[in-house]
């Protein structure tokens, strides 16, 4: 258990300095950050003397060993546009990403559980059929033209939410909500709506597809020879058995919640990190696309050794030191 | 002498797993009416695509034949000379039904071209991470693993944001994002049949290695490949108008329909819906179309369902 938890931790440091080395070669290597940073009307002793300021006459190794350095005390540089460390503005925007994907899962479980289970009860009836057909368009659908339609049909047609924005924020654990007032929840409804719809979808089928498994085995034909109820069968027996695989889909699809945000934050105006990246690439904000960048890989590793680490823990079956 | 044993083995040996037939498989694959659906609408999409030039009332690169006076015109109204536009027309007076025809052109080939590279990258990585083994197989499937543990949009953007914009770079991010995918298809397949007795009768008859894996082991990995590329060139025009739409793909002349929904986008607050809601649904129809083919060809092409 030790080994393969030092090994795992490893493997997801190696993982980490591999991705500083590719983002790091990307960016100064295949883009040239000399005719990114440096205003072309200087004259070439004012370029010089810029190029000296950001070290980027020094060798390559250098430069990335500096990064490297600037990396451990989470020093990407200051960001061009808005004149602060990149990883500050990028920090800032985090508690509006997060609220958002927090929220899109809620609505996506909330709606998404139910229906799947209902679905994978009654898979004849028509009311189930039609869920069934509504998730393939909830797969099918572009996200960002369901959320023009949102912004469409609810906040221009009928007029009832706002499509821009966060609205009202409250101070909580020093960060600004928007869940915590009335005004800000209504502009939160629509972008996590829009956010939801595909893991709705993904958690409904998981849920349908488990259920049609668990209805099938001996304890729940026995849990109904004993004559329980059946609300007790659906939910003690089928639903226990169904939380392991969603509980970890939910764990696994929260990182692409917020990789995902891109989109919704673009069309809604949300300012969050998704909004953020979107824009500095536009004006070519280097640091902040390096420090985002480098903040998702650092996410997504760590995510998935927890998930890793979890596995191993409740499933004995799951050996991670067998191959690779 | 060599090669002639080789041909003959080669010939006794691709005969060994029983031959596909294809009218049944064709009728089957039409016997469900959403696939029916699906196969008239993507015939419809690609028709639409192909003859664009022919059909489209308009052309909407030509700025000789628009007319600024013509933009933001409804559905259904006509332009000053009495052309009809059907669906309306666009802030510079395009024609939104053209603007569709041609877009789809920009959308399927960009959907196509980077599937299909990605699907000739990813199956050849999966195949000699199948065949070979070893440590290949082990360093290729941990890159496997870790590419997949990211999500695709966001292995795009890292993608454009180190090349910058443009339609190139769009395609080049999506085959990056896109290519482990098959891989991991390709070597889960290759895995089972690599055990087959007609692998093993290739193998005992001395037939070269990268025969082996082009002549005998890649035909019968084919099935499930063709399958995930049908879905992904659905995945890959999904993504390609989600980035078009963020502004980091296409360019404005050759606008595709994530471009074009773009467009309306600054228009939609203002009530002008169709500007932004046509090229959705011809979006909606060819990515729904592709998934209700891809839907079915998966059931037709499984041996388990074979009966």
């Amino acid at each position: 258990m030790i080994t393969t938890l030092i090994r795992r931790a490893i493997q997801a440091g190696f993982v980490i300095f591999a991705m500083t080395l590719i983002v790091f070669l990307g960016v100064n290597v295949i883009g040239n950050p000399v005719d990114i940073l440096i205003n072309p009307d200087l004259n070439q002793a004012e370029r010089l003397r810029v190029m000296q300021n950001l070290g980027l006459d020094q060798p390559l190794w250098r430069q990335y060993l500096s990064f490297l350095h600037g990396l451990t005390q989470g020093n990407f540089g200051d960001s061009f546009v808005y004149s602060k460390p990149a990883l500050d503005v990028i920090v800032e925007r985090l508690p509006a990403t997060l609220e958002l994907a927090l929220c899109a899962m809620l609505i996506a479980l909330v709606v998404g559980l139910p229906l799947g289970l209902y679905a994978g009860l009654y898979p004849e009836r028509l009311s189930s059929r039609l869920i069934m057909t509504g998730s393939i368009l909830g797969f099918s659908l572009p996200t960002f033209w369901v959320g023009l339609m949102f912004i469409l049909l609810f906040a221009v047609q009928l007029g009832w939410l706002p499509s821009n924005g966060r609205g009202e924020t409250a101070e909580f654990l020093g960060a600004r909500w928007s869940f915590l007032t009335s005004d800000g929840l209504a502009h939160l409804f629509l972008p996590a709506l829009n956010l939801a719809l595909f893991k709705t979808s993904l958690i409904l089928r998981l849920t349908r597809a488990g259920v049609q498994e668990v209805v099938m085995q001996d304890f729940v034909k026995f849990a109904r020879a004993k004559g329980l109820r059946e609300n007790r069968i659906v939910l003690v027996h089928i639903l226990k058995n169904l939380m392991i695989p969603v509980v970890t889909i939910i764990g696994l699809e929260f990182g692409s919640l917020i990789a995902f945000s891109v989109v919704t934050e673009s069309i809604f105006g949300w300012p969050g990190m998704g909004k953020l990246i979107i824009d500095s690439i536009n004006l070519l904000d280097r640091p902040v696309i390096v420090a985002y960048l480098m903040m998702m890989v650092v996410l997504f590793v760590s995510l998935n050794f927890i998930i890793d680490i979890c596995y191993t823990l409740l499933d004995p079956r799951v050996r991670l030191d067998g191959k690779g | 002498m060599d090669t002639k044993l080789a041909d003959a083995a080669d010939i006794a040996v691709t005969e060994a797993p029983p031959p596909r037939r294809v009218w049944p498989a064709i009728r089957r694959f039409f016997s469900a009416p959403a696939a029916l659906l699906g196969a008239v609408g993507l015939l419809l999409v690609i028709g639409a695509a192909i003859f664009a030039p022919l059909i489209s009332p308009q052309d909407p690169y030509d700025l000789m034949q628009l007319d600024i006076m013509d933009s933001r015109l409804a559905p259904g109204s006509e332009s000053f000379s009495g052309v009809p536009y059907h669906l309306g027309t666009d802030g510079q007076g395009r024609d939104i039904l053209s603007g569709i025809l041609y877009g789809l052109r920009t959308s399927l080939i960009v959907g196509i071209a980077s599937a299909f590279v990605a699907a000739l990258i990813g199956t050849t990585a999966g195949l000699m991470a199948a065949y070979m083994g070893g440590r290949t197989e082990t360093f290729m499937m941990r890159l496997v693993d870790l590419q997949l543990s990211f999500p695709t949009i966001l292995m795009a953007l890292m993608v454009l944001a180190i090349l910058g914009n443009g339609v190139t770079n769009v395609v080049l991010a999506i085959i990056v994002a896109e290519w482990a995918t098959y891989a991991r298809t390709a070597r889960g397949t290759a895995l089972v049949e690599r055990e087959k007795e007609y692998i093993e009768a290739a193998r005992c008859l001395r037939i070269p290695g990268h025969r082996v894996l082009l002549r005998h082991l890649l035909p019968n990995c084919l099935a499930p490949i063709i399958v995930i590329a049908t879905m992904q060139v659905a995945r890959a025009i999904g993504l390609e108008a989600t980035l078009s739409f963020l502004g980091l793909g296409a360019s404005v002349t050759q606008p595709s329909l994530g471009m074009l929904i773009a467009n309306g986008y600054q228009y939609l607050l203002s009530g002008l819906y169709w500007i932004s809601f046509y090229p959705g649904i011809a979006l909606l129809i060819t990515i729904v179309s592709i998934n209700l083919v891809g839907d079915r060809l998966r059931d037709v092409l499984n041996p388990r369902n074979a009966r």
